[in-house]
């Protein structure tokens, strides 16, 4: 650099750049490992669920009954075929589907339930901030998983009773969180200037404050995320998910639960299926809980 | 004074919640879509069979009426008839009770053990390989189904290894340890996997605290330090996360209970839902419900006693 100096000029002491090493330049773009291992992990779960059909070289629910029990690495069988032939690698992949879609509608509901609750609760106060947060200790008292399948015995199995089941309880931690922020936010400078100029309760809530208040909870979504695809395969696991033949991990491992002697690989590899997705989506609710 | 006026309150809200679980479980079978009876009988049901049920069941009295009968039942520990077996549900459901506690006291010791060892072991070398080890293995187990979890233990020790028992229950307390050391085992490494986060961190917390380094400074040994200063502060948020965590202990008794035929609450629970018997669900969630509201209740009623600083505002 020193070239860069005319003959003449006061001699300054030169500023060399500060090398940046790399986990400093992952800080400054708001990333960290755990995120980006989580993203990418997530990626090609989805990836797998849209490409499902070019991944699979059979239908997931053609049956072959000459083909049965093939153990894993068989020729034409990835990862073997179960009792009824069926191709095990095109039920994992087309289960990716209805699992990530399990994911993500039992987790929306409750998120936007739970939210509005929250900044209702949270903003107003009073009588119905008291009747909301003596239900959340009742509901709270029950484990979640428990209620869920009483909720579902009396619905009967299915997938659209599995949301219902896990809605009406889901949306309590969003509801806390939010809560939470709001109580705080509430006397803030710009909600009392929006008082002041006039704007109506709701205008206040969902314009001013629900801005400043939702990301506490979208960092909560990956963790419920996750609790709501092992409540989803824990509930198929035990008959109450989606109805056979219907490739799902949870109702995969049941199936093959009978034939734990002659074919571990029936309710062995669903789970290591249930397991990336699960840890795809625990790395990013870290990664986002870290950065804040 | 102070904490007899607490005990007081927290079991006011106590009989609170308690009324409100009944409630919830009440309007669980009143409110939602769907009638029991239809549900119960299946698909060829008749408009008659239909209606006798609804008698046999009391479903077609007033709505007070009937939740009058049910809070009563329950009170008196009459908990109803199950539909499948035919027998009073509280004999049914009660029998099971000790077995399912067991169990979970069982992965809860299991889980202490744990979450000492390994919590310890991570925050003292805090940032280091061994640290990097154990939460990875745990982040896994944490994200495990524990159902699956459950049948890789088979799979492994049962199954190929020859190490314990597929299933079962045994019949005198070191066959009962034996048979469910499996099922404890699952359910107490998914309990340690979220303590032994909360340890870890609040054990570096409580490391920065200036008793702690006045401890050091006077010459005690290093292990002494750990046992006698830091982890007895440590401890209080764990204890507390506990509390919390209990009602998914609870829940993994119940499902863990199916995967190794163990005779408890939850292979009743599962039973009963294939055979559409709701009077035994209500009940077992009842149950479950108690377990959790008394054991939450105990956790907040500890602290007094693991630290003599907390006072009850």
């Amino acid at each position: 650099m020193s070239e860069n100096i005319l003959p003449g000029s006061i001699a300054r002491p030169v500023a060399t750049p500060i090398q940046l090493t790399f986990s400093m330049r992952l800080q400054k773009s708001g990333l960290n490992l755990t995120l980006i291992i989580g993203l990418v992990m997530l990626t090609l779960v989805i990836l797998v669920a849209i490409a499902a059909p070019l991944l699979t070289p059979y239908d997931p629910i053609a049956q072959d009954l000459g083909a049965s029990f093939m153990p894993p690495l068989s020729p034409d069988h990835l990862l073997g075929t179960d009792n009824f032939g069926r191709d095990v690698w095109s039920r994992i992949v087309y289960s990716t589907r209805l699992d990530l879609q399990i994911g993500f509608v039992s987790v929306l509901f409750p998120f936007i339930v739970g939210g509005l609750i929250g900044i209702a609760t949270g903003y107003m106060g009073g009588r119905l901030d008291s009747v909301f947060m003596r239900l959340v200790d009742v509901l709270m008292a029950f484990p979640f998983l428990v209620l869920v399948v009483a909720i579902m015995s009396i619905l009967g199995p299915g997938l659209v009773n599995l949301y219902i089941a896990v809605g009406i309880v889901g949306w309590i931690p969003y509801a806390r969180i939010t809560r939470a922020e709001t109580f705080a936010a509430r006397n803030l400078e710009y909600v009392q200037a929006a008082r002041t100029i006039g704007c109506t309760t709701p205008r206040i809530m969902l314009r001013h404050v629900m801005p400043n208040v939702i990301v506490p909870g979208t960092v909560y979504v990956f963790t419920g995320m996750v609790l709501a695809i092992l409540t989803g395969a824990t509930l198929s696991f035990l008959g109450l998910g989606p109805q056979p033949p219907t490739p799902e991990w949870g109702a995969m491992i049941a199936a093959g639960r009978q034939f734990l002697l002659q074919a571990w690989w029936l309710t062995a590899l669903p789970g290591f299926a249930i397991l990336i997705l699960g840890v795809a989506l625990s790395l990013i609710g870290d990664g986002l809980a870290d950065r804040r | 004074m102070r904490r007899a006026a607490y005990v007081r309150n927290r079991l006011l809200l106590m009989v609170f919640v308690l009324f409100g679980v009944t409630i919830v479980i009440f309007g669980m079978v009143h409110f939602l879509p769907g009638d029991p009876a239809a549900v119960l009988l299946g698909d060829r049901a008749t408009a008659q069979n239909i209606a006798d049920l609804h008698e046999q069941l009391g479903l077609n009295r007033s709505m007070p009426e009937q939740y009058w009968m049910f809070v009563s039942g329950l009170v008196q520990g009459q908990m109803g008839t199950s539909l499948a077996f035919r027998q009073p549900v509280n004999q049914l459901v009660l029998s099971r009770v000790p077995i399912s506690i067991g169990l979970a006291v069982y992965a809860m010791v299991l889980a202490a053990i744990f979450t000492l060892v390994f919590g310890l072991l991570a925050a003292a070398n805090k940032g280091g390989w061994i640290d990097q080890v154990i939460r990875v293995v745990f982040l896994l187990i944490l994200t495990t189904p524990s159902f699956w979890f459950g049948i890789l233990l088979i799979l492994t020790f049962s199954l190929a290894l020859h190490w314990f028992p597929v299933a079962g229950f045994g019949t005198t307390l070191p066959e009962h340890l034996w048979y469910l050391f499996l099922p404890a085992l699952a359910l107490g490494l998914q309990l340690a996997a979220v303590l032994i986060r909360n340890l870890r961190s609040s054990v570096i917390l409580t490391m920065r605290s200036d008793y702690v380094r006045t401890a050091h400074a006077k010459g005690l040994p290093e292990r002494m330090v750990l046992m006698k200063h830091v982890l007895r502060n440590a401890l209080m948020s764990t204890v507390t996360i506990f509390g919390l965590q209990f009602g998914y202990l609870i829940a993994g008794t119940l499902v863990i209970e199916t995967v190794f035929a163990v005779p408890g609450l939850g292979q009743l629970l599962f039973t009963s839902i294939t055979s559409r018997d709701y009077p035994v669900v209500q009940s077992i969630t009842v149950v479950a419900a108690v377990m959790v509201i008394v054991v939450n209740l105990l956790v907040d009623l500890s602290y007094s006693f693991l630290d003599p600083r907390v006072t009850y505002e």
